[in-house]
């Protein structure tokens, strides 16, 4: 019998040692994440009031007793971000979700192979290194930091993302409907866009909304290239603020005031990601199982 | 006769519409060569941006110490040294880590837990750098220099000085490889976990057929034939750990013009300096050269992410007909 072989127990030992090293690795793994979110939501919470959201950048005061106060609240980061987030997706719309239709649509030629490539590349490259080019090319010909700058770095940032899942999507429309839409005499191009398209949309959505968390959260392309701004500011060819931008400065202040503004929009940033990650999920529960 | 009208206008639909899919196709066509342009753009504008320096020093600069933009002289060891540093610290750290969650994930856990707790550990991609800087800034640095690092500078450090003090600054290059190490362990741990999936079962049947416990069948049978793809997501991850940015830059400690001795002091990396510096350069020398450094970094990740691609996809294919479930 097996429980007979000579090294039967030590064996048994190693494996359980070496399942249970697996579990610890997982657990570990999970520690940083409660750790993170814990943090970020009981010192954020404390962030959140009226003036968090209605004021802009306010100059630390000093009171009488030697605390710094007056934080000033968030409001020119969050409608910097929706402006420079907003015009980055309006921009990355299109090619990602019609590149994304070409790769499935066309799948197998050479053009589709070198452009797979490139997603790759795109979706690979460090962020850093997209925000140098968008300086290169938009902020030292204009001579001026803008939100465009900012808008134009975040959407090529976006692009991989939609065009990948765009593809992934449109490949699980099943080919009877496609094959339906040809029996009634249908172009490609109509049978694309009324039946392929419409059913692949709630699809197409969460790639997009993807992409837009992962966009609002990126903070090093918008230090090359909006700069940032202590006024609500709503002018394309001006530096403007953005959530991430001040979640990074006001963590390397002196003042507690802004420490605790820097928690409160990491908290934002955070809940936006979550929801989406969870809406997501939740939305595509039925699809993966 | 209504009917033959429905028809003609059908085909009256249908005759002025007969280029619809050429000019479809052309449409798709253009934009997906927009990304393609997109990538050349990148690449074009770095290496026209970085023209200056590079007519100056060639690549020598990348292999210098010293970085004083002011005296312009500009020697980018120290960022190399701190990006390899910090990278291969986060590798060391989440390699085996995420290696192991990933034989969890696809050959042990429970089903029922197994999708939450994927979902888990991808969260934690999705989580922005700046935070993790952040908490790193404010929780882990201080928690870190207190607990860890001052107890083994002032026992192994005194005869190791790669891990000597001082420690009182708390940021540095310890500190920033354990960070990029949460930042890459989901990426490792979910190729992995999709590279074991796609293992043949005869290939585990086989083993355990011949009384091998789980964890030699894993050892033996499963980890070995998903070997190439989990290099793979290990070069995956060190391809992200080399560009990130925002989290290295807020927990290393930004010291520009040497290297440190010990893993415990300051450094900086490629990424890191770029986004420090450039916004405020001084003069067009100055950009040019963190540009080229921008420059040499893109190219790096470019072909360990390329190299890795290659690993994992020709591995998540698996054998024709093989794949479980």
């Amino acid at each position: 019998m097996i429980t007979q072989a000579t090294n039967y127990r030590r064996r048994k030992l190693v494996d359980y040692g070496m399942r249970g090293l697996t579990i610890g690795a997982t657990v570990l793994a999970l520690i940083p994440l409660v750790l993170i979110l814990s943090y970020v939501v009981f010192r954020g919470a404390g962030a959140l009031n009226i003036a968090f959201f209605t004021q802009a950048y306010e100059p630390p005061v000093v009171g009488l007793d030697g605390e710094v106060g007056n934080a000033g609240g968030v409001l020119h980061g969050i409608i910097g971000s929706l402006i420079i987030v907003g015009i980055a997706l309006i921009m990355a719309l299109p090619i990602g979700i019609l590149a994304g239709v070409f790769l499935a649509e066309y799948p197998s030629n050479s053009v589709a192979t070198v452009v797979r490539f490139c997603t790759d590349v795109l979706s690979a490259a460090p962020s850093i290194v997209i925000g140098v080019a968008a300086y290169v090319l938009i902020v030292q010909r204009t001579h001026q930091f803008s939100a465009l700058a900012g808008s134009v770095a975040l959407a090529v940032l976006m692009v991989p993302v939609i065009t990948r899942t765009t593809e992934e999507i449109l490949k699980l429309v099943p080919h009877t409907m496609r094959e339906a839409a040809m029996a009634l005499g249908a172009p490609k191009w109509w049978q694309t866009l009324t039946v392929v398209l419409p059913t692949a949309m709630s699809g197409i959505m969460t790639g997009v909304l993807l992409a837009f968390a992962r966009a609002t959260g990126e903070t090093a392309p918008l230090l090359l290239t909006v700069l940032g701004n202590n006024n609500v500011s709503v002018k394309l060819l001006e530096p403007m603020a953005a959530l991430p931008l001040l979640t990074y400065k006001y963590t390397d202040t002196p003042f507690p005031a802004q420490n605790t503004l820097a928690w409160g929009t990491a908290l934002v940033l955070t809940l936006l990601v979550l929801t989406v990650n969870l809406s997501v999920r939740w939305a595509t529960r039925s699809r993966t199982k | 006769m209504a009917q033959a009208e429905r028809l003609s206008t059908w085909q009256t639909f249908q005759q002025r519409t007969k280029h619809g899919d050429v000019i479809f196709w052309l449409l798709t066509l253009f934009f997906a060569l927009m990304v393609v342009a997109l990538v050349a753009a990148v690449g074009y504008v770095a290496w026209v941006g970085s023209s200056e320096a590079r007519g100056r020093f060639g690549l020598s600069f990348l292999f210098k110490t010293g970085w004083d933009p002011n005296a312009q002289n500009f020697g980018a060891l120290p960022a190399i040294y701190g990006t390899l540093v910090s990278s291969g610290i986060a590798l060391l750290i989440a390699g085996p880590l995420g290696i192991l969650i990933g034989v969890f994930l696809s050959e042990l856990c429970p089903q029922r837990f197994k999708s939450p707790l994927s979902f888990m550990v991808e969260l934690l991609a999705a989580i922005p750098s700046v935070i993790y800087g952040m908490w790193g800034v404010f929780v882990f640095v201080p928690f870190f220099r207190s607990w860890v690092a001052a107890p083994i500078a002032k026992s192994v450090g005194k005869s190791f000085p790669l891990l000597a003090g001082p420690v009182a600054a708390g940021r540095g290059l310890m500190v920033a490889g354990i960070i990029l190490a949460i930042m890459i362990l989901p990426t490792i741990a979910a190729i992995t976990r999709d590279v074991l999936a796609v293992v043949p079962n005869h290939q585990r049947e086989a083993m355990l057929a011949v009384g091998a416990t789980r964890w030699e069948m894993i050892r033996k049978a499963v980890l070995p034939y998903a070997r190439a793809g989990i290099i793979g997501g290990l070069m995956l991850g060190l391809g992200r750990a080399l560009g990130e940015t925002m989290a290295a830059l807020m927990v290393i400690g930004s010291v520009k013009d040497k290297i440190s001795t010990s893993l415990f002091g300051g450094g900086i990396t490629a990424a890191s300096l770029v986004a420090s510096e450039l916004p405020n350069a001084n003069d067009s020398m100055h950009e040019s050269t963190l540009i080229l450094i921008a420059l040499v970094l893109f190219g790096i990740t470019l072909c360990v992410n390329a190299f890795a691609r290659l690993l994992v996809w020709q591995a998540a294919r698996g054998p024709v007909g093989s794949a479980r479930s």
